[in-house]
């Protein structure tokens, strides 16, 4: 649990506070998400929990104790700490920046490489091929699941992320925050994560903590933020289209249909025909004999020539995780010029599919 | 890897064989007595002895002082002095080495140890500046992640700093010790021996001779040194 107690922090005694009286619980195992324009202290605020930053005043209790009692060093290597920069250490090869805080801690060689393995396995990144590279040889999306996982490798019960997932392109950061999304469903640490993006906001955060000038304007759950917005400032950042940004809030594991018509790629197409007349949807998944998935056959397909599903498939462009909102699968869908999107496991597994009569059945629920 | 040592120990050899065999013609075919009256192996050796200690001695303190000082003007505590320091090594630079040589016989008088005294302080400045320069380089990023995991100041430089700071360390020690061998020559000037004593020699006298031998071993070893401290810094 970290607690803040009238926080402020004053650069400059000729300017307002860049922090100012900042007054705020998180609770155990919670996302609070600091969002606000540029300049509005969020990061600032980060920066004083793990003291990176010094507070002019107030107080910063961590699970009840006064973090400036707490010695410095300790502090720091009980909070993860992750930044949109990353700052990777270029001279270290992948799996030693991982261990970095492990070492610190001078656990047990064995133990610290354990470690690093389990990490790149959770951050989705084969141990063998990426353990011993240089940060230099890694693309965007990969460096920044490093920094998460040097982050989590001595289990810090508190992260913080400033913009962990900023610098990267739209598509990689949705996955990348999908999958941190899964991980801590799983890890259940307390987050205190900064963004700009009010969208990111609602979609990571349990509770969300919008900062204008240096002051807490509100602090509420994604949901009453959107159906109560405390004053103008919060609508113009939520901005319109509220049934829009309540997609960021439900899952797609939610409205899935978990038995769609599938096939396996050896069978008739024969058969494909008659399944698909049954279909409502217009649509048989064509899967492998461990459920991944192949391709999927339309009725258009049917014209072309071939014997089996293998023959007439095609592969989908895209499709999306379980964990994924369904704002993602409304924009694969309209990518994708179709109604539906089919949905897979981490393992390429078929779980379902989610279509588009689903979404808005969703959204008319709820007005 | 085989290779590349193959490469190297080929061209360490081949400098060293300039090094050893110009020399060694020159003692075996005197152009006349004079020349080979000052020719012997015994001064050869005693003035390449005399030019590598002046090197060695002054550039080990000269690294030492230079990493220390270049190291402390980065830490937040002296930092405030890091413009005033940069810009003395800056002027410092700008002196003519024999400058430097002539204001210290002035001050501590002629001798070996004035040269040393002088190489080391001449010296000091490439590997200051670019100590300073190594670790100022470093993205912040980088430094703030280290500290924000909890890495106390010290670790952060032994693990993150100076490794990150370490190619340009050694560009500077380079350039200071190529300098070095250079300004050595000059040592002969104070009565500190050196190979320049060959090449002081051999033009007063108007022997080519002479001072070529001195001029290519001076040359050479330059070249050979700073292709050893080149390994070095391939290998650290």
């Amino acid at each position: 649990m970290i607690r803040l107690e009238n926080l402020t922090k004053q650069f400059n005694p000729a300017e307002p506070p860049a922090v100012d009286e900042l007054s705020l619980e998180v609770k155990e195992g919670e996302t609070c998400v600091l969002v606000g324009p540029s300049g509005c202290g969020k990061t600032t605020t980060m920066k004083m929990i793990n003291r990176l930053i010094e507070p002019t005043n107030g107080k910063i209790y961590i699970n009840g104790e006064d973090s400036s009692k707490i010695d410095l060093i300790k502090l720091r290597l009980g909070i993860g700490y992750v930044i949109q920069e990353i700052g990777l250490f270029p001279h270290m090869t992948i799996a030693e920046n991982i261990a970095t805080v492990p070492k610190e801690l001078k656990w047990p060689k064995e133990k610290v490489w354990q470690r690093v393995d389990e990490l790149l396995e959770t951050v989705g990144l084969d141990p063998e091929q990426f353990k011993n590279r240089k940060p230099k040889d890694l693309s965007g999306g990969q460096r920044q699941r490093i920094g998460v996982a040097r982050s989590m490798a001595a289990d810090p019960p508190i992260m913080l992320m400033d913009e962990p997932f900023g610098a990267l392109d739209p598509i990689t950061r949705a996955h990348l925050q999908n999958e941190f999304l899964r991980i801590q469903q799983r890890i259940k640490k307390t987050i205190i994560f900064v963004t700009h993006d009010i969208d990111e906001a609602i979609k990571m955060g349990d509770k969300i903590a919008v900062m204008r000038k240096g002051k807490l304007v509100q602090y509420d759950t994604p949901e009453d933020m959107l159906s109560a917005p405390a004053n103008e400032f919060v609508v113009n950042l939520v901005g319109g289209n509220y049934s829009i940004k309540r997609l960021h809030l439900i899952r797609v594991d939610e409205i899935i249909d978990r038995s769609p018509f599938t096939a396996s790629s050896e069978d008739a197409v024969s058969d494909a025909k008659e399944l698909l007349e049954k279909s409502k949807l217009g649509l048989v998944i064509v899967t492998d004999e461990n459920k991944k998935v192949k391709g999927f056959v339309i009725p258009a397909y049917l014209k072309k020539d071939g014997e089996t599903n293998a023959d007439i498939m095609e592969e989908p462009d895209q499709t999306v995780g379980v964990g994924s909102t369904l704002n993602d699968a409304l924009s694969v869908m309209l990518s994708n010029g179709q109604g539906y999107v089919i949905v897979v496991d981490e393992k390429e597994r078929l779980e379902g599919v989610v279509t588009l009569n689903g979404i808005m059945g969703v959204l008319q629920d709820n007005d | 890897m085989t290779k590349k040592w193959g490469s190297r120990i080929f061209f360490s050899l081949l400098l060293l064989a300039l090094f050893v065999g110009y020399p060694w013609y020159g003692i075996n075919n005197p152009a006349d007595r004079t020349v080979g009256r000052m020719l012997t192996t015994d001064n050869i050796i005693l003035y390449a002895q005399q030019h590598l200690t002046l090197w060695g001695v002054s550039l080990l303190f000269a690294i030492f002082v230079g990493v220390s000082i270049g190291i402390l003007i980065t830490r937040p505590y002296f930092r405030f002095a890091a413009p005033v320091v940069v810009n003395l090594v800056n002027i410092g630079q700008t002196v003519p080495s024999i400058a430097v040589l002539a204001i210290f016989m002035g001050i501590i008088g002629m001798g070996f140890q004035t040269a040393v005294v002088a190489l080391f302080l001449y010296s000091i400045l490439p590997i200051l500046r670019n100590t300073y320069a190594g670790i100022n380089t470093i993205s912040p990023d980088v430094i703030e992640a280290a500290k924000g995991m909890g890495m106390t100041p010290g670790r952060v430089l032994r693990r993150i700093e100076i490794p990150l700071a370490l190619s340009v360390i050694m560009a500077g020690i380079r350039t200071a010790s190529v300098v070095n061998v250079g300004a050595a020559t000059l040592a002969t000037f104070i009565a500190a021996g050196g190979l320049g004593v060959l090449i002081k020699t051999g033009m007063a006298v108007m022997r080519p001779q002479l001072f070529m031998t001195g001029a290519v071993m001076a040359a050479s070893l330059a070249v050979l040194l700073d292709y050893f401290l080149s390994i070095i810094e391939d290998e650290v």
